[in-house]
């Protein structure tokens, strides 16, 4: 029982951050109808950015709540100036060509991420200093550390607070009008472009924030680290139904905890045929599953020219 | 896209092709040396192939003064062979740690004509450049590689003065059964060819000796959350969590298995024996224990003037191989006494019969070339550092319980 309990809280802090990537790929997709590939990478870029702010302030003997205020807020702007520019550079152009051209402009972006980074950054893995010694608490047998708690509550908190967005704010409403239809929210008197920036500063700048968390939860940084990253977060807003801002974190969370538990029971299951390193497959399989039986997702509305 | 690759894989094939044929019409080099004949010295080159440049070059540099300082002393000695007296000369070639680089030193080394080559550094560089050797009939000692791959082609030229991978796992098996006195462990591996052999080269072993397998599990090279399957043996409670893999992956895990409160040691193969994976687990990494092939440097029997000798002459601190590289040097020459040539052809048979006391002590071949009884080093990461904490020869069978 206690395995079971920690596995779930396991698969909870896992969720958390690949909920807080597929909502950058939920909005852009909601809005903009693209699967916006690069996204994976911003958040490399996000975890990078922030992981060599916290280096060089961590040796200079900064207290360490600044150290994070600044690494999150370095990351967030990187992060914010990267995804507008890419919006605009790459993706502007191409809103009226076919669907498969931004498409494939995303793998390309996504690319270019990563060997920049590696250029920047080099391949290496790069270590984290141990800013904050872990203190973990008991809970119904299973280890909690405040930095899993936090996780998990920041990414509850930015999807309440998205939510609230969305439905209360003017931006947010001029948002779900371009989500249901450009052109007539065009004649609105919406700026449909700057509407369109505005999703992709907010997808940046979560993306920002979940890098962070994950080269504080994991203590090191990489620059292929977007990669997989983003294809489970991209089937986390799938399995939530992709468009849907709640579906994303809760497609985010139970694709945690479903290769939290296929990883920790898969071999005694199997009698050992399958290991632990086919969790990824589980991930994947969700995918197909989704795709087949349910292509709108969890949370998500059937709508005939969408997913 | 696609003319493109076909195109590289032509120019790729037709290389290699020409390299083949090159190889071929090279023949054994050493009728030059001896042919002319001027009645007291005679030449002989000796090739150093390690990386020379880039972010591996301080441990490339430090094998080939090692085999500087070999060729020096030999030098010095006066050495005759066959009534002659003997002038070695080193021919040091720079690989880049690269496998393409390391062919095209190979080739350049047997148009030189060397009698003998030290190197290289990196398994991935010995192995391609061992074909090359093996065609040229030029003998190769490797002072570093441990893959066993290695000496495992079937050539007649292949020697290395090191352990190799498949006796790391049964000796780290044999130090957790008897000296850590372990009941029951957890194998996890990278699910890569080093990782995972070394992984089950330890379980095999151990299975053997009264110890339970409490769990095998499996990670990738790329991952770096291992919570679910920490979780799971923490179910199990061992006594010992095993890691066949690299640091990018032995660091967090260490460090999420202190989150989860896992009191079971750690231990581990060389490619976990590096400061970055302290840097990576942090705090977390004290008491982690891996090995790595060889005695620490100030432990050889020959070490303390050996490092000596080096500081006086290149003014710097031993890295990790000039010994190897050293003593390489000398099992050559001594094999070229007992042959009385300097020929390849005629001393190469003289290496495997080799039993020499070296600076990292006695060295021998077993059939593969493979170093007898080379001896492994468990460390253990002591306040930030890691600290020698003993050293275990292979048994015999060793290599045989790994299974490959």
């Amino acid at each position: 029982m206690e395995i079971f309990a920690q596995q779930i809280v396991n698969g909870l802090v896992l969720g958390s951050i690949y909920a807080l990537v597929a909502l950058g790929y939920t909005m852009v997709y909601g809005i903009l109808g693209l699967i916006n590939f690069a996204h994976g990478d911003i958040t490399m870029i996000g975890a990078l950015v922030s992981l060599t702010i916290i280096q060089l302030l961590a040796a200079a003997g900064v207290p360490v709540p600044l150290v994070l205020m600044l690494a999150v807020s370095g990351a967030i702007i990187v992060c914010t100036i990267l995804g507008v520019s890419i919006e605009r550079v790459a993706y502007r152009p191409l809103r009226r060509a076919p669907r498969l051209a931004p498409l494939i402009t995303a793998i390309g972006v996504s690319i270019l991420l990563q060997y920049s980074a590696a250029l920047i950054w080099g391949k290496q893995y790069i270590s984290m200093p141990e800013i904050m010694a872990p203190a973990s608490v008991t809970l119904f047998g299973a280890q909690l550390t405040g930095l899993q708690v936090a996780i998990f509550t920041l990414a509850c908190l930015i999807m309440a607070g998205l939510l609230w967005f969305i439905k209360a704010s003017r931006m947010g409403r001029a948002m779900r009008a371009t989500e249901q239809n450009p052109d007539v929210a065009g004649l609105m008197g919406v700026n449909t472009d700057t509407v369109i920036a505005f999703t992709f500063v907010l997808g940046s700048a979560i993306g920002a924030i979940a890098g962070l968390m994950i080269v504080l939860y994991y203590g090191l940084g990489h620059y292929f680290m977007g990669f997989m990253l983003g294809l489970k977060a991209f089937t986390a807003a799938v399995l939530g139904g992709i468009g849907n801002v709640a579906g994303a974190v809760l497609g985010g969370l139970l694709l945690g905890i479903i290769e939290s538990l296929a990883a920790g029971y898969i071999g005694d299951l199997t009698g050992g045929v399958l290991g632990s390193n086919y969790r990824d497959i589980f991930a994947f399989l969700v995918l197909v599953l989704v795709l087949v039986l349910r292509p709108s997702g969890l949370l998500g509305q059937h709508s005939g020219d969408r997913a | 896209m696609h003319i493109h690759t076909v195109r590289h894989f032509a120019a790729a094939l037709i290389a290699a092709a020409l390299l083949a044929a090159c190889g071929k019409e090279a023949p054994p080099p050493a009728p030059k040396t001896e042919a002319p004949k001027p009645p007291e010295t005679l030449t002989v080159k000796i090739g150093s192939a390690s990386p020379l440049t880039g972010p591996q070059a301080h441990i490339g540099i430090d094998i080939r003064n090692g085999v500087q300082l070999a060729i020096e002393d030999a030098n010095a000695a006066n050495i005759d062979i066959g009534g002659k007296r003997v002038k070695f000369e080193m021919v040091a070639e720079d690989d880049e740690a690269n496998p393409t680089k390391a062919t095209t030193v190979a080739q350049k080394l047997a148009d030189a004509k060397v009698a003998a080559v030290v190197g290289h550094f990196n398994s991935g560089a010995s192995i391609p450049a061992s074909k090359i050797y093996s065609d040229a009939g030029i003998p190769q000692i490797s002072p570093s590689s441990t893959n066993p791959k290695y000496t495992q082609q079937g050539f007649k030229t292949t020697f290395r003065v090191v352990a190799h991978d498949d006796q790391q796992g049964p000796t780290l098996a044999r130090f957790a059964a008897r000296t850590l006195q372990v009941k029951s462990v957890a194998v996890i591996d990278d699910s890569t060819a080093y990782g995972q052999g070394l992984a089950d080269a330890f379980e095999n072993t151990i299975k053997t000796m009264d110890v339970k397998i409490a769990a095998r599990e499996h990670t990738t090279d790329k991952d770096t959350d291992f919570k679910a399957i920490l979780t799971k043996i923490k179910g199990r409670k061992p006594d010992l969590i095993m890691f066949g893999g690299i640091d990018p992956q032995a660091g967090p895990m260490v460090k999420q298995m202190k989150e989860l409160g896992i009191q079971a040691k750690f231990i581990g193969g060389d490619g976990m024996q590096t400061p970055n994976f302290i840097k990576l687990a942090g705090d977390a990494s004290d008491g982690a224990m891996a090995s790595i092939p060889g005695l620490p440097k100030d432990q050889m029997p020959g070490g303390k003037a050996f490092l000596e000798k080096y500081k006086a002459k290149f003014n710097q601190e031993v890295e990790l191989f000039a010994p190897m590289g050293y003593d390489a040097v000398m099992v050559f020459i001594d094999a070229m006494k007992r042959a009385g040539s300097a020929d390849p052809a005629k001393f190469l048979p003289e290496i495997g019969k080799t039993n020499y006391q070296g600076v990292i002590g006695p060295i021998a071949f077993d059939d593969k070339g493979d170093l007898k009884n080379g001896p492994i080093t468990i460390y253990v990461v002591k306040g930030g550092a890691w600290a020698p904490l003993e050293t275990v020869k292979p048994e015999a069978g060793g290599s045989a319980a790994a299974g490959k």
